[in-house]
This record gives C-alpha cells, sequence and structure tokens, in this order.
C-alpha cells in the first residue's frame, strides 16, 4: 500500500535539507527599503555585521555591494549602525512603494 | 533473582537511572521530586555515571536543556514534581512534537493554590494532552521496572516519544518498601545502546529543528503525531514480555484485579489501587463480586482493552486523585469514553478522593463499594460526582 502524505513527512518536522531558508523569500514583508549612498560609504562593513539577515551583500573584491532586497525585512538596523562620511549616512531608509 | 533492597521510590527509580547511565540530565529541584535527583546526582559526583548534568536555573530551562540535548543526539532524562512540571508546560509539547525520547520521571504532586507539596495527580493530569506517553506506578517496585522499560518504550525506533513515568508523590516516593532490583548488566543490556535519529551533532548532515510550520502543514504533522501515538500500545506490550523474561515480573496496559466474574468494578491508579484490593478481598468473603481496574497506560489510552474488561459490569465508580473544575474528574472521562462503545453500558460513578495527599482510607472504600452494590441493585444513580473523604 502507498504510503499517504502525511506518513511521508518526516518525524518531528525536522529539516533534513540544509540551506533550505534560501528557498524561502522574505522580502516582500518589508515596509521601509534601505537605499545605500555608495559616495558616503567608507566600507566600514558594519551593515553586513549588523545585518540579522544576509541582505548586505559583497562582491569579489571584497567590497560592499548592492542589498539583496529578496530577503532585506528593512529593520533598519544597518541604517542606524551606518556611521557614513564625516557623519553623512551612506546607508537611509524610504518607505516602500513611493 | 536481583537484588533485594528496602527503598523508598525515589530511591529505586534513581538506582534505575543509575544502571541506565543516560549522556544528558537537565534538572531543577523541587518536592517531591527534589531526593530523586539528588541521589542521581550523587552518583555522578561518586563517578558511578558518566551522565553530564546540567544545573539549571528552571525547570523550563531543565525541559529546554534535555530537548536541545536529545535532538543533538544524546540519551536524556530528568524527573520533576507539580510546579515543575506546570512551569514546562510549553516545552512538554515541544519534546514529544519534535519526537524526542526523553524519560522524565513525574512525583506526583498536588498544584497551588493553596501550596501543597503532597500527592495527587493534578500534575500529570494536566499533561495529559501534551504528546507524552504516561505510566502510572502503584509502588515503588512498579515505578523501578517502569523507568527502566520506559526508556525502551520511548526510543524504540517507530516511536520516538518522551515518556513520563509516574508515582504518587511522599505515599510512594518517599515510603520503605520491599524492591527487587534486576543486575546492572541485564538492566543496561536490556536497554541497550541508544540508537540517534537525525542527531543535530552529525555535523556532515546539518538539519534544523522546530520550523515554522502553518496552515499548509500543521495539521499533517498532527495527523503523524497521532498516529504514532496508536502504535505505542503494541510497544508497551512487547517491552513488557521481554522485562518478564528477564525478571517474571508481568506488565500490562492495565492491572485487572478479580474481574474475571465481577459485577461491579473501581477504577483507580497508582498507590491507591493497593488499598482498594485489600477491601475488594474483604468484600469478595463475604460474597460482593467486584473486580478492580488499575490503568498503567494512561497515555496513549488503551479504551478498547478497558472496554472490553469492563463488558460485563453493571455500574462502575472511578477514583480520580485529580480534578477538573466544572467538569468530572479526568480519568472518569477516559473510561466513559472506553465504554461507549459497549452495547451494555454500566452505569458510571466518579468520585474526587485525595487531593492534596489527602490520605485514602480503607473506610473511603468501603462506602464506595457500598454505594456501588446498591447502585447495580437499584439501577438508579443519584450523584454522579461527589468528593470522598471530605471533612463535613
Amino acid at each position: 500500500m502507498s504510503k499517504k502524505f502525511w506518513e511521508k513527512l518526516p518525524a518531528g518536522s525536522v529539516v533534513l535539507e540544509a540551506g533550505s531558508a534560501a528557498k524561502f523569500k522574505t522580502g516582500g514583508w518589508r515596509s521601509m527599503r534601505p537605499k545605500w549612498i555608495e559616495e558616503n560609504c567608507i566600507q566600514c562593513m558594519f551593515c553586513w555585521m549588523y545585518c540579522p539577515d544576509m541582505s548586505v551583500k559583497v562582491n569579489a573584491e571584497g567590497k560592499r555591494a548592492e542589498f539583496d532586497y529578496e530577503y532585506c525585512k528593512g529593520c533598519g538596523i544597518c541604517a542606524l549602525e551606518c556611521p557614513g562620511k564625516k557623519g553623512v549616512k551612506a546607508i537611509v531608509m524610504e518607505e516602500e512603494g513611493k | 533473582m536481583g537484588k533485594i533492597v528496602a527503598v523508598t521510590g525515589n530511591e529505586a527509580v534513581a538506582e534505575a537511572l543509575r544502571q541506565i547511565n543516560p549522556d544528558v540530565c537537565a534538572a531543577y529541584p523541587i518536592t517531591p521530586a527534589t531526593d530523586l535527583m539528588q541521589r542521581f546526582s550523587g552518583f555522578i559526583a561518586n563517578g558511578k555515571v558518566d551522565t553530564q548534568m546540567v544545573l539549571v536555573e528552571s525547570e523550563h530551562s531543565a525541559m529546554s536543556a534535555c530537548i536541545g540535548a536529545s535532538a543533538a543526539g544524546g540519551r536524556v532524562a530528568t524527573a520533576t514534581s507539580s510546579q515543575g512540571m506546570a512551569l514546562m508546560w510549553e516545552m512538554l509539547y515541544i519534546a514529544a512534537g519534535d519526537r524526542l525520547p526523553i524519560v522524565m520521571p513525574l512525583v506526583n504532586r498536588a498544584l497551588s493554590a493553596p501550596l501543597n507539596i503532597h500527592g495527587d495527580h493534578s500534575d500529570g493530569m494536566g499533561a495529559r494532552d501534551t504528546g507524552w506517553i504516561q505510566l502510572y506506578s502503584e509502588n515503588a517496585q512498579e515505578a523501578y521496572d517502569n523507568t527502566i522499560q520506559a526508556f525502551r518504550i520511548a526510543e524504540h525506533l517507530d516511536i520516538r516519544l518522551p515518556a513520563m513515568v509516574c508515582m504518587d508523590g511522599f505515599i510512594v516516593s518517599h515510603s520503605i518498601e520491599r524492591v527487587e532490583y534486576v543486575d546492572d548488566d541485564k538492566v543496561k543490556k536490556f536497554v541497550g545502546k541508544f540508537k540517534t535519529v537525525n542527531p543535530l551533532l552529525d555535523i556532515d548532515k546539518p538539519k534544523s529543528y522546530g520550523p515554522l510550520i502553518l496552515t499548509d502543514l500543521y495539521h499533517e504533522y498532527k495527523r503523524a503525531q497521532h498516529e504514532v501515538m496508536t502504535k505505542v500500545a503494541d510497544v508497551v506490550l512487547e517491552v513488557a514480555d521481554d522485562f518478564e523474561k528477564m525478571t517474571g515480573r508481568r506488565y500490562d496496559l492495565f492491572e485487572k484485579y478479580r474481574m474475571s466474574d465481577a459485577e461491579i468494578a473501581i477504577v483507580v491508579m497508582s498507590s491507591a489501587a493497593g488499598t482498594t484490593k485489600d477491601i475488594i478481598d474483604e468484600y469478595r468473603k463475604k460474597g460482593v463480586k467486584i473486580g478492580l481496574i488499575k490503568p498503567r497506560l494512561f497515555r496513549p489510552f488503551p479504551f478498547k482493552e478497558i472496554a472490553n474488561a469492563l463488558k460485563k459490569v453493571k455500574a462502575v465508580t472511578v477514583l480520580d486523585r485529580a480534578d477538573s473544575f466544572g467538569g468530572y474528574g479526568p480519568l472518569y472521562y477516559e473510561i466513559c469514553g472506553a465504554v461507549m462503545s459497549l452495547e451494555n453500558k454500566p452505569l458510571m460513578i466518579n468520585k474526587i478522593f485525595g487531593l492534596g495527599g489527602r490520605d485514602y482510607l480503607p473506610d473511603q472504600a468501603e462506602y464506595v463499594i457500598d454505594e456501588l452494590v446498591k447502585i447495580a441493585k437499584s439501577g438508579k444513580v443519584k450523584t454522579i460526582k461527589e468528593y470522598i473523604g471530605v471533612k463535613e
């Protein structure tokens, strides 16, 4: 007899596939959008360190790259922590859809 | 035959834990379970076991640490009572939902308020719906034997569910009784080596425990959890068969006492069953055809088997050492659920007794039997639910 759908679920709802959270795109939760202003960026990488997800990307040269908006939920921690250049922020929060 | 000793229930269960030597034990002291874990931590301090003891700041943390250790891939045990288990409450559901075979002796004690440290079943009954397997013990011997069997049941590859081994606080946990121990090597062989299932510490195969599962799959996971519970009774009996081969002591899903020709019956769990059996013997001498059923496996509840045992009985009194305020006692509901499938249903009466450690005395059993005799004769029930042993 073939197993029913629910009989094939892994016991205890254990997720057996590593890194499967990448399949769940959470950017749609965002109401505030961080905007990166490259000329004010001093490459301190605080935004990369503080991001609770992995939404701040780094390029092949090890430099700060664009946000990954498929996962950024717009929490604003990066904008808060950004020291900017001489006090002028390199990350600002803007209302989504504006 | 194993060594015969005079020990308390707590001492006997601590001895079983020593023989089994779990990998991790996270616990927090609470009367009357304190003495159990104190003895077990003595075994750790004296190098008798190599269990990693995690001393935590609350029972919520104790169960959380047990869940982590069990998911990591260890054999895990803890023990608690009353308020302690109440504080574990949300974690109990997680242990069961994650299918982690943690074994926990529960020394049954009343719940506050008013504050009381003595034995009743309020704590265990409150955990009825958590998804844990529950075994109830009449005396220290049963508590010891059930603890050993609980590891085999919980860890069975078809089951993988946490299990509670219940015994009455103070009445059993602190009373010295004759107990026959099983030899260390026999216990170790009986319980066997712990087999891991999806251990977190297997770093070559990373995995996650405790995901968010919403309307799309939660219902299916619960359906699967229910299915596992339906397989527990067979495993309990299989383990009981092996235990009987090892010790000569027979366990079942419930105990039937003088039931073969019984016309009336009492259903009662744990230590009160002992007193009741003595009084049943006296009434049997007078020609009263009375028997007793003592459920051992309370979760999952053996509805079919208990219905079968009660099919020829005219009237049943269920004695509950816990109450559902505004409802009937929890055991009463189970027995009513069981007899619903019978064509000839017995008359059902519910008595609440022994709350907060109030002594259950022979005269209470006599009162119950005298009433049962009258009810069986007249076919009439005056009061369905009544407190007995109350100062009036």
